[in-house]
């Protein structure tokens, strides 16, 4: 399934559990789960809401810490690093696609796909060249100049893959990033996001529920209240 | 990257020029009240300085003081006679001129016109302690002074409210119910520091002033110049002992009179009015820390506003002090816009009033620096906690905020 032997996993959780508040008001949003993800793959997280696959793609993107058990990203346990280094983590090896897009507003797509650069320390000459190229590699390079309320949500999406990509991370993290598109807009983002896990060998966790979304993957990981279902190879993966 | 973040800061802030405006008018208002009232202070500083430096640094004046009776009471103590100042120009070393005063304000009349003024007596060393020169005709003969004859060397304004365009020379005016001859009138001095017009006085001789028009022998004034103003401190000590030996004054007892150089009355001056620019300054400077207020209140605003950017931002990678350094920025550069516009404003509000009050615009380039740098410092420490708060967002809990 998802061991391979021999690799060390890009992600590993080992008994993660998430509590949020304490005593009476605890919530248990994680409770003990182990999850692999090898460089490489494209694995759609699913499950109802509350069951804590929010929780667990937030700690796999550093924004969270486990309360207990371990986090290991790159054979680096995240539960050490304060808030700095996890922003350094992110910074250098992770892109976030969300279902509010989350794009600067009044900024430009050009802009906004420059912001992970500027924090990289790019300097502007070269940092306008790749945005420019990641744009062009999400077939927005006409709109380059255009504010995200000139966009439509499927071209603000795109902008948005653009600016996850542009720092070639290792990781790309997507939060329903179908969740406010259409069936047509939809199909154009998955494959955006199939072609470059095809091509670029970007390693793609994908939180969705809607199956025909999470067909696009290799793998699909369900979530129930807190703990792992099921975590199945796709057998029939949509190909595009 | 520095640069990028204050261009940043700009962009931002123009994105609410109405607001960004209205924030800094503060730090404007602030800045622009320091500077003006600085500004005027050192200018009133500086005219009182000249004008008492253009009396002479050589000068000293001995005036009564009070005497001090059994049981505590005080009252004036006697006035001085010609024969102190006599007694200063025979027994004291270096002194160029000693000039006895005494005045007294009378009616003066020619023709129909007539004039309130003060009429002084003293004698020829008067204009060389004064350093004021006879314009036209000429100072008192020494018969003139000897015996105490009635005639009088007028000042520029006397003569324009007696004479109008006429010769005053060998006119006779009345000096109350006395009449007198004009011999020579005193060159145009202006006004005083303290508003008086210096003009506005006549001058006869002291025997006669003290004669017929005071009654009695007494000398209220005692002007000294001394050959060097090296001397003035010798010169003063000097004074001093003389005078207790001739007012008879004991040991124990305090002085019943002051010698004062212009010096010392420089300083008197200038420390007041020194004192008042500085109580001035803290009071605008007061509104300079109400508009930090201001500033830190709207920065707390655009942070509130911002957090789903600031949660973008520490998503993708910003370090807590990257956050930080952009509010920090903001803030810093609003409180400098203000400062410039407020340095301006200042400069030519000043430069624009000075001329109304009669006193030099005097720019000093220290005061708009350190104007400036508060202004600054300002941004730094009211924008420093809006800051921390958007660096310390968590940026889950940001990327979830409507």
């Amino acid at each position: 399934m998802s061991s391979r032997p021999g690799e060390e996993p890009l992600v590993e959780l080992n008994s993660v559990t998430k509590v949020y508040g304490s005593g009476q008001a605890a919530v248990h949003a994680l409770r003990g789960i182990d999850l692999r993800v090898h460089e490489g793959e494209f694995v759609a997280v699913m499950g109802s809401s509350g069951s804590g696959k929010s929780t667990c793609i937030n700690i796999i993107g550093c924004l969270d810490v486990p309360t207990a058990g371990t986090y290991r990203f790159r054979d680096v346990d995240v539960g050490t690093l304060d808030r700095d280094q996890r922003a350094l983590l992110r910074r250098n090896f992770i892109g976030f696609i969300f279902q509010t897009y989350n794009l600067l507003a009044r900024t430009t797509a050009l802009e906004n796909v420059e912001l992970p650069l500027i924090y990289r320390g790019v300097p502007p000459k070269e940092r306008h060249r790749l945005a420019l190229q990641a744009l062009e590699s999400v077939g927005l390079s006409q709109w380059a100049t255009h504010t995200p309320a000139e966009l439509s949500g499927g071209q603000q999406q795109r902008v948005a893959i653009a600016r996850a990509i542009v720092t070639e991370p290792l990781l790309l993290l997507a939060d329903e990033p179908t969740g406010n598109l259409d069936s047509a807009n939809s199909q154009e983002i998955m494959k955006l996001l199939t072609g470059f896990h095809r091509d670029q060998g970007l390693t793609i966790v994908m939180v969705t529920h809607e199956p025909d979304v999470a067909a696009y993957a290799q793998r699909t990981v369900h979530f129930h209240d807190g703990g792992i279902d099921s975590d199945t190879l796709n057998h029939d993966q949509v190909t595009v | 990257m520095f640069g990028n973040i204050i261009q940043l800061a700009f962009r931002e802030l123009r994105r609410n020029v109405l607001r960004s405006a209205l924030t800094i008018l503060g730090i404007v208002i602030g800045v622009a009240a320091v500077i003006i009232m600085v500004t005027l202070g050192r200018g009133t500083t500086q005219q009182v300085t000249e004008e008492i430096a253009s009396l002479g640094s050589n000068q000293l004046q001995v005036r009564p003081g009070e005497r001090f009776r059994p049981g505590g009471v005080r009252t004036a103590a006697e006035q001085f006679e010609l024969a102190d100042a006599e007694a200063i120009e025979r027994e004291i070393a270096g002194v160029r001129a000693v000039a006895p005063v005494a005045s007294r304000t009378l009616l003066t009349v020619y023709g129909n016109a007539n004039w309130r003024t003060s009429v002084i007596g003293s004698d020829n060393s008067f204009f060389v302690a004064r350093e004021w020169d006879v314009e036209s005709g000429r100072e008192f003969t020494d018969s003139e002074v000897r015996s105490g004859k009635l005639v009088c060397v007028i000042g520029a304004t006397v003569r324009d409210n007696l004479f109008g365009n006429q010769n005053p020379l060998a006119a006779s005016i009345r000096l109350g119910k006395l009449s007198c001859e004009v011999i020579g009138v005193l060159a145009e001095k202006g006004q005083s520091t303290f508003g008086m017009d210096q003009d506005d006085v006549v001058i006869v001789p002291i025997r006669g002033f003290q004669r017929r028009i005071a009654g009695n022998l007494d000398v209220n004034t005692i002007y000294i110049t001394a050959q060097s103003s090296d001397l003035i401190d010798k010169i003063k000590q000097d004074v001093e002992a003389l005078m207790r030996q001739r007012r008879h004054v004991s040991a124990n007892e305090e002085d019943n009179f002051y010698v004062r150089d212009i010096r010392e009355i420089t300083e008197r001056v200038t420390s007041t009015t020194e004192t008042l620019t500085a109580l001035l300054g803290a009071v605008a400077a007061v509104s300079l820390l109400v508009g930090g207020i201001g500033i830190m209140n709207i920065m707390l605003v655009s942070v509130t506003e911002r957090t789903r950017e600031i949660g973008i931002r520490l998503a993708i990678g910003a370090l807590e002090s990257d956050v930080l350094r952009q509010f920090l920025v903001e803030a810093v550069v609003l409180a400098c816009v203000g400062g410039i516009v407020g340095i301006a404003l200042g400069l030519s509000g000043s430069a624009l009033v000075s001329p109304m009050l009669n006193i030099p615009f005097v720019f000093d380039p220290a005061i708009t620096m350190i104007a400036f740098a508060f202004s600054a410092a300002v941004g730094v420490i009211f924008g420093y906690f809006p800051a921390r708060k958007a660096a310390r967002l968590n940026p889950i809990d940001a990327l979830r905020h409507e």
